[in-house]
């Protein structure tokens, strides 16, 4: 794998490359009809079109980094058959049985107050959870790719460890700590401090439940990525902060970003381990799942998969919001970015 | 650098100890009382429950369908990266805000919205009952469900590592005289395998431990098509907390084995690749 | 990354962790701005609030109870009272309570369950004699819904043991409703033919059960919306709602000439009102059940009220009723025998019939 310089370097291996022909094959790749999609991510094409001519009359063959027209449609085929069939009709299940009785009922059911007080409830919980979590995954990523000590595999098996839990069980095992009949529950009970059935008790399972997103999604890019640009930054005696801030976070943004996203989708729309604690107390305790819950089992289909459909189009504006920091980055680093 | 030193960059002390104390507070407390509950019931009563011939038959559905779904999602997870990051096509976008989607439907919604679209009258289901495949209210159900609720796992695992990969290496390798399927075998696929791994891995461990979707389409029949936290859940209705406790411990055990055998063999493979 | 191959300069348009950090900073206050209004305001004086924890079928009765008391409760005492709802499955319901789920009252499907928060220490072990009826303001029985003009012809028990019939209940293991399912169709064979003959009953009963729901209303929702079997087993309460919510042209009751009693019963959680204060509207609220209106609400809701006069109002099918203290000696024997580890239903599905 490729050691990333970082700093300064950078412009020496691009300068470098440009007159090595080295850059040929790359011109061959993007075919015209290719670069439609995103504008945005197709950096490198332009740049690497250098002294590529030449090169392709002294090499017969195929470029090795690119993959034939038909190869690539049947993947791509093969690729949008699998997500239609597994989510696409799904989500289009939802989104038809939402609009069933058309716009104006499908507005009405979010406007009901206790559909507005599981939304607030909601992004109440992510908006504490994911940050948290987020701080834990960046310490637990750097921890763990960047020194050797014994017992690591353990620990990250333990970091992933809130996955294999069945959220049920996730509930279960805070109603057993913080319940009136649980370990700590009679003393916070004595201390006026309600978690299980009431907000806090929200909140904590659904921390335990995205428990891993970030530092999963981290850790692998940094495993990748390999330590030499912070030990360059270290003889250059950049600060721990600075290596951090300045190096690594610029570098796992991307990672980062996915993670917080996955783990933003996860925490809305968490069911399982949130129905065990929260106490089903409609207009309190109830979160968007919950009351889509409660909705279907009211027989009232319709308003159940419109509040669904919300979750869906959370999930949809972080994405919307990951699209527009990629593309404000114009492609640079932007990990769909760097080749078509 | 002496090889005893955990390495050169600061911070593992911060690092580390936040981990350790974070992790501990809001996973290993918790999770503690697991144990404690079970160490209610007495050896015999213990094997009782766990090894009843109930309990058996739903680890193995639980077991064999959640590493069906993780296979399946490493295969067309890895594809769709693949696709998602090399290629373009109209409406990538789109495909892309699709893939986390699996993640933002609450379970239960996930289990009636493939509930609705596999059941023997439901869009795919109805086409599928003429052939004499059934999916809803049958084992391929909770294979189904198991595979939509780990999706994005492998996908998004592997995306960004198969971006972050330098051309450099594939054209040298090109320019080496390589064949495209001796790039993709010997410099691609080593370096998206601990990724790859990983994916499946978690895909793994969510299915084991997936309760919410696959009641609905599941049926829920004893030695058919129980799955492991119905039966936990089951007990738990009764009152019977160290019974639940008991087969969740199971089932931890089972998941935790599997993260720290993947955890093993990926470190394996990348000592191999010869990565950093 | 492609960043090496840019020509402009590190550092050129996104300062990376700066963004992101303001991106969380900015998910995190809107949504945490969002949330805070949430929080309950402190109940401004005069203004009372009590948690009603009930069962799932109950959620349409007690909207409507909520709101009858709250008007009968301000002209009597001139104090505003908000009833806030809980539902879902009624051992779920009891867990929660015994938890720490501060309901003042509890609105349950089976005695079974509130002798659980009883164990815990929450109310009396007596707590069935401190109101009349048993405690149960109103009543339900089992009944069949059945697709309409009922092309399977189903109208007694027997039927549902033919082989060309599916039925769909859901798992008495994790549902209430299920159990006054099991412990019908139990009591009305033990009655014609005697134990064995139940047990056989039940045997071939569940044999013809294609899916078991972990809830009573996802076996409806089974049965009326995915169209699986032929006949759904259901509170008499449900199957009419069903009826009413889901398609009168497409399903229709039958009732059975003989099923069980089925007493919801209904309790003041005594650790919780004197804790919270809230003793004296908790036990009205409870006793405006049996009123006369309270009554004909529950007549309106397809219950069975205790009332002859409400009753008159929706008048329901007459049919023979067995208690469940007649028939199984009372619930926790009930529990015991036939729904705990290795009891009658358990050997239903264990292989070769007798063991766990």
């Amino acid at each position: 794998m490729d050691p990333r310089p970082g700093g300064g370097a950078v412009k020496v291996t691009g300068a470098v490359r440009e007159q090595l022909p080295v850059a040929g094959p790359a011109s061959v790749r993007p075919p015209p009809g290719d670069g439609a999609g995103g504008g945005a991510r197709a950096p490198g094409a332009a740049g690497e079109a250098v002294g590529a001519p030449a090169e392709r009359s002294s090499r017969p063959r195929r470029p090795a980094t690119e993959d034939p027209a038909w190869i690539r449609r049947g993947l791509t085929a093969l690729a949008l058959g699998f997500l239609a069939l597994f989510v696409g009709l799904p989500v289009a299940a939802v989104l038809s049985e939402a609009f069933s009785k058309g716009a104006a009922l499908y507005l009405a059911a979010l406007r009901e107050p206790e559909a507005l007080a599981a939304i607030r409830l909601t992004l109440l919980t992510a908006g504490i959870a994911v940050p948290l979590n987020a701080a834990f995954g960046l310490a637990a990523a750097w921890s763990v790719t960047r020194f050797r000590y014994r017992g690591k595999d353990l620990l990250l098996s333990l970091i992933d460890l809130p996955f294999g839990v069945s959220p049920v069980i996730a509930g279960m095992v805070i109603v057993l700590l913080f319940g009136a009949r649980g370990l700590l529950g009679p003393w916070l009970v004595a201390h006026g401090c309600r978690i299980v059935f009431a907000i806090p008790g929200v909140v904590l399972a659904t921390v335990f439940v995205t428990f891993p997103f970030v530092a999963r999604e981290l850790i692998p890019f940094l495993e990748a990525q390999g330590t030499e640009e912070e030990e360059a930054a270290l003889t250059l005696g950049a600060s721990g902060w600075q290596i951090f801030t300045r190096v690594t976070l610029p570098n796992v943004r991307w990672s980062l970003l996915y993670g917080l996203v996955l783990c933003n989708a996860r925490a809305m729309g968490e069911f399982g381990a949130v129905s065990v604690v929260s106490g089903h107390v409609r207009g309190l305790t109830d979160t968007i799942p919950l009351h889509v819950e409660i909705l279907y089992d009211e027989y009232d289909f319709a308003a159940a998969f419109a509040v669904a459909s919300l979750l869906l189009l959370l999930a949809v504006l972080t994405l919307a919001a990951k699209q527009l920091l990629e593309w404000r980055a114009g492609g640079r680093g932007a990990p769909h970015g760097s080749r078509s | 650098m002496s090889a005893t030193r955990r390495g050169v960059l600061p911070g593992f002390g911060l690092s580390t100890g936040l981990t350790v104390f974070w992790l501990g507070l809001v996973v290993l407390l918790p999770l503690s009382t697991l144990g404690l509950q079970t160490a209610r019931l007495g050896p015999a009563q213990l094997w009782q429950v766990i090894a009843s011939p109930r309990a058996v038959a739903s680890y193995r559905l639980s077991l064999g369908a959640s590493l069906g779904a993780a296979a399946i999602n490493a295969v067309f997870g890895f594809l769709v990266a693949w696709v998602l990051v090399r290629y373009r096509f109209p409406g990538k976008a789109l495909v892309d805000a699709l893939v986390d989607l699996p993640f933002a439907l609450p379970t239960a919604v996930s289990g009636i919205a493939l509930t609705a679209v596999y059941s023997p009258h439901g869009w795919v289901g109805r086409f599928l009952e003429p052939l004499g495949i059934r999916v809803a209210f049958t084992p391929l159900g909770v294979l189904v469900a198991l595979t939509f609720t780990g999706l994005p796992f492998v996908i998004r695992s592997v995306e960004p590592v198969l971006a972050d990969l330098e051309p450099d290496v594939e054209e040298a390798a090109a320019l080496l005289g390589a064949t495209r399927r001796q790039v993709f075998r010997r410099v691609l696929f080593p370096a998206v395998l601990p990724a790859t791994l990983t994916g499946f891995s978690l895909a793994f461990a969510r299915a084991l431990g997936e309760y919410g979707s696959v009641v609905f389409i599941s049926g829920n029949m004893p030695f058919r098509t129980e799955v492991a936290p119905l039966l936990v859940m089951t007990r738990l209705e009764q009152f019977d907390y160290a019974g639940a406790t008991a087969l969740a411990s199971v089932m931890l055990g089972a998941s935790l084995l599997l993260l720290f055998a993947v955890n093993r063999l990926q470190r394996w493979t990348r000592a191999r690749a010869g990565a950093p | 990354m492609s960043a090496p191959r840019s020509p402009e300069p590190e550092g050129g348009r996104w300062p990376g962790p700066r963004e992101l950090l303001l991106f969380t900073a900015l998910v995190a206050l809107g949504a945490v701005a969002g949330g805070l209004p949430h929080q309950r305001a402190a109940t401004p004086g005069g203004t009372v609030e009590l948690l009603n924890a009930s069962y799932d079928p109950t959620r349409e009765l007690y909207s409507e109870v909520n709101a009858a008391f709250a008007r009968d409760w301000k002209q009597r005492t001139g104090q505003e009272v908000v009833i806030r709802q809980s539902h879902g499955g009624s051992g779920k319901q009891a867990r929660a309570v015994v938890d720490g789920l501060e309901a003042d009252v509890v609105t349950l499907a089976l005695g079974w369950d509130v002798d659980a928060i009883a164990r815990a220490g929450l109310l009396p072990a007596s707590w069935q004699q401190r109101l009349p009826q048993r405690s149960a303001p109103y009543t339900s029985t089992i009944v069949f819904l059945v697709r309409k003009g009922n092309p399977k012809k189903i109208h007694d028990w027997p039927d549902l043991v033919r082989p060309d019939v599916a039925v769909v209940t859901p798992s008495p293991k994790s549902s209430g409703g299920a159990r006054w399912n099991y412990l019908a169709a139990w009591g009305q064979a033990a009655r014609r033919g005697g134990e064995a003959a139940a047990r056989e009953y039940v045997r071939r009963l569940y044999r013809n059960v294609p899916v078991l729901d972990s809830g009573a209303r996802g076996a409806t929702t089974t049965f009326a919306r995915r169209g699986i079997g032929d006949v759904l087993l259901a509170w008499e309460n449900e199957a009419l709602l069903a009826v009413e919510k889901l398609g009168p042209d497409r399903l229709e009751v039958v009732v059975p000439p003989v099923s069980i009693l089925a007493e919801p019963p209904v309790a003041l959680v005594d650790a919780v009102v004197d804790a919270r204060g809230t003793r004296p509207v908790a036990q009205a609220y409870l006793e405006f059940l049996y009123s006369e209106e309270g009554q004909r609400i529950a007549a309106r809701n397809h219950f069975r009220p205790r009332s002859e006069a409400a009753a008159r109002l929706q008048p329901l099918p007459a049919l023979e009723r067995f208690t469940v203290d007649e028939a199984f000696g009372g619930w926790r024997n009930a529990q015991a025998t036939h729904f705990a580890d290795g009891g009658t239903f358990d050997q239903i599905y264990a292989p070769g019939g007798g063991r766990t």
